[in-house]
């Protein structure tokens, strides 16, 4: 064992100090996502094969390439993009990279959501003579939307760990400090169980909170599902 | 100025592939066997077994890979003064212990689905505790794994481009190479780079859709 408890205590104020970088890149490339995904959502259900397809395909292809490239496109990539490209800075550059990839997945929770509200929610606010606009913003997304919440929380802890993956084109966040530190002491251990004791002290109580929710919702639900079956005839 | 199109781009990608799919291989096949284990460990009998599983299924969920692999990289062999062996054992080895605590959760909740009148019937045929998994329990629950796992699949393909960053000669190490070289073809290079990842991943897509459909078929429980 070659652990040195005077290194740690160093290490630590310095690591820090990016913890505030992860932190706000975490909260901007999510919000990133949480509007991208609706554009993914609101493309999807436009009623044209041909576009459908290709928004499919490009889905499956942002989902399917690791972010590291992708993070790597949008800061090396895109300013040498002939007529629209421009540089963008390493932290803007890590939200749009990390919100594009994870907005195809929030997307889904979209739909899901959207999915199990039943047909007849919109037949009965053809009924009553709603507007497009008032069977979305009164009947389907109030019964769409929490049921997702969990979901949504889940990937907002998902994203924060994958927020270090900036360090790799220079944002100051917290793996960056350690491996700055590492680098000028030539030690990497501590530095690195520091940053390791940062995620998980931020990420586990996050994670159980999740949990908790999604425990709570579920019970909602099912005691919709019990009330349903009362009153048919199956019972 | 030298000017490279896609058709010199391409080699030296080509290049890298073969270190990706080892990595990949390597690490999906221990990742599926820390999955069951860890999974197992959490449905022991023996509390410190659940105990300690669960340890460690939280601390690898708990912080991201990227840290995990710098950590098993340049950490453990600081902490114990050994040599940890290669990059491709580094990255191999957080690859699947990260992958392995995700998945653990899913064998655990596959078991765990099986209706209980399975378990019953299994007990009043007399069969023990191990046929029971063997005959009973485990060919409904793996069916019900199969889509997570094809999924978790191209997770495991996205994360290989990790190693990349310790050193091992994969897609994105060759096309970070040659980037360095010619700034002006980085279009080109991660472009294509991003197109070799899809390649590799277009199987495994293909394989998680026959794994959702074998996973519906003949299922008498909606």
């Amino acid at each position: 064992m070659n652990w040195k408890w005077d290194m740690f205590f160093d290490a630590f104020p310095f690591v820090v100090q990016g913890l505030w970088i992860t932190i706000a890149l975490t909260f901007a490339s999510y919000l990133f996502a949480l509007l991208f995904g609706f554009m993914w959502t609101f493309l999807k259900r436009i009623p044209n094969k041909p576009l459908n397809w290709l928004v499919t395909w490009v889905m499956e292809f942002i989902r399917s390439t690791p972010p590291l490239v992708q993070l790597f496109f949008i800061f090396y990539a895109w300013p040498m993009v002939p007529g629209i490209g421009m540089t963008l800075s390493p932290f803007t550059s890590a939200i749009v990279g990390i919100g594009i990839h994870y907005s195809t997945y929030i997307s889904e929770v979209y739909r899901s959501g959207i999915e199990s509200v039943g047909k007849g929610q919109w037949e009965a606010s053809r009924a009553l003579n709603f507007t497009r606009w008032q069977t979305w913003r009164k009947v389907i997304l109030p019964q769409a939307l929490p049921p997702t919440i969990p979901m949504l929380g889940n990937y907002l802890i998902i994203m924060f760990k994958e927020v270090p993956l900036a360090s790799t084109i220079g944002v100051t966040g917290i793996l960056h400090m350690a491996n700055t530190y590492g680098a000028h002491h030539f030690r990497y251990l501590e530095a690195l169980t520091i940053v390791a004791i940062l995620f998980l002290v931020l990420s586990y109580p996050a994670a159980v909170l999740v949990r908790k929710l999604e425990e709570k919702m579920n019970r909602r639900f099912d005691k919709n599902e019990i009330l349903k079956e009362d009153k048919g005839v199956v019972m | 100025m030298i000017d490279i199109s896609i058709l010199d781009v391409f080699p030296v990608l080509l290049k890298g592939v073969s270190v990706t799919i080892q990595v990949l291989v390597l690490s999906a096949i221990f990742s599926y066997l820390i999955a069951f284990i860890a999974g197992f460990g959490r449905l022991s009998k023996n509390v410190l077994v659940r105990k300690f599983t669960g340890f460690y299924i939280e601390i690898f969920r708990g912080t991201s890979l990227i840290v995990q692999l710098f950590w098993f990289y340049y950490a453990i062999p600081m902490l114990f003064n050994v040599q940890v062996g290669s990059e491709l054992m580094a990255g191999v080895l957080a690859i699947s212990l990260n992958y392995g605590a995700y998945m653990s959760e899913i064998v655990r909740g596959s078991i765990i689905a099986v209706d209980k009148g399975q378990r019953e019937a299994a007990t009043a045929l007399n069969m023990t505790r191990f046929q029971q998994m063997r005959l009973v329990i485990l060919p409904q629950a793996v069916r019900m794994m199969l889509p997570e796992f094809g999924n978790y699949l191209i997770q495991i393909l996205k994360a290989t481009s990790l190693v990349s960053l310790i050193g091992m000669t994969d897609i994105l190490y060759h096309g970070n190479m040659l980037r360095s070289t010619n700034i002006a073809m980085a279009p080109t290079i991660y472009l294509l780079i991003l197109v070799f990842y899809f390649i590799l991943a277009l199987p495994l897509i293909f394989l998680t859709r026959k794994a959702e459909d074998i996973s519906k078929k003949g299922v008498a429980s909606s």
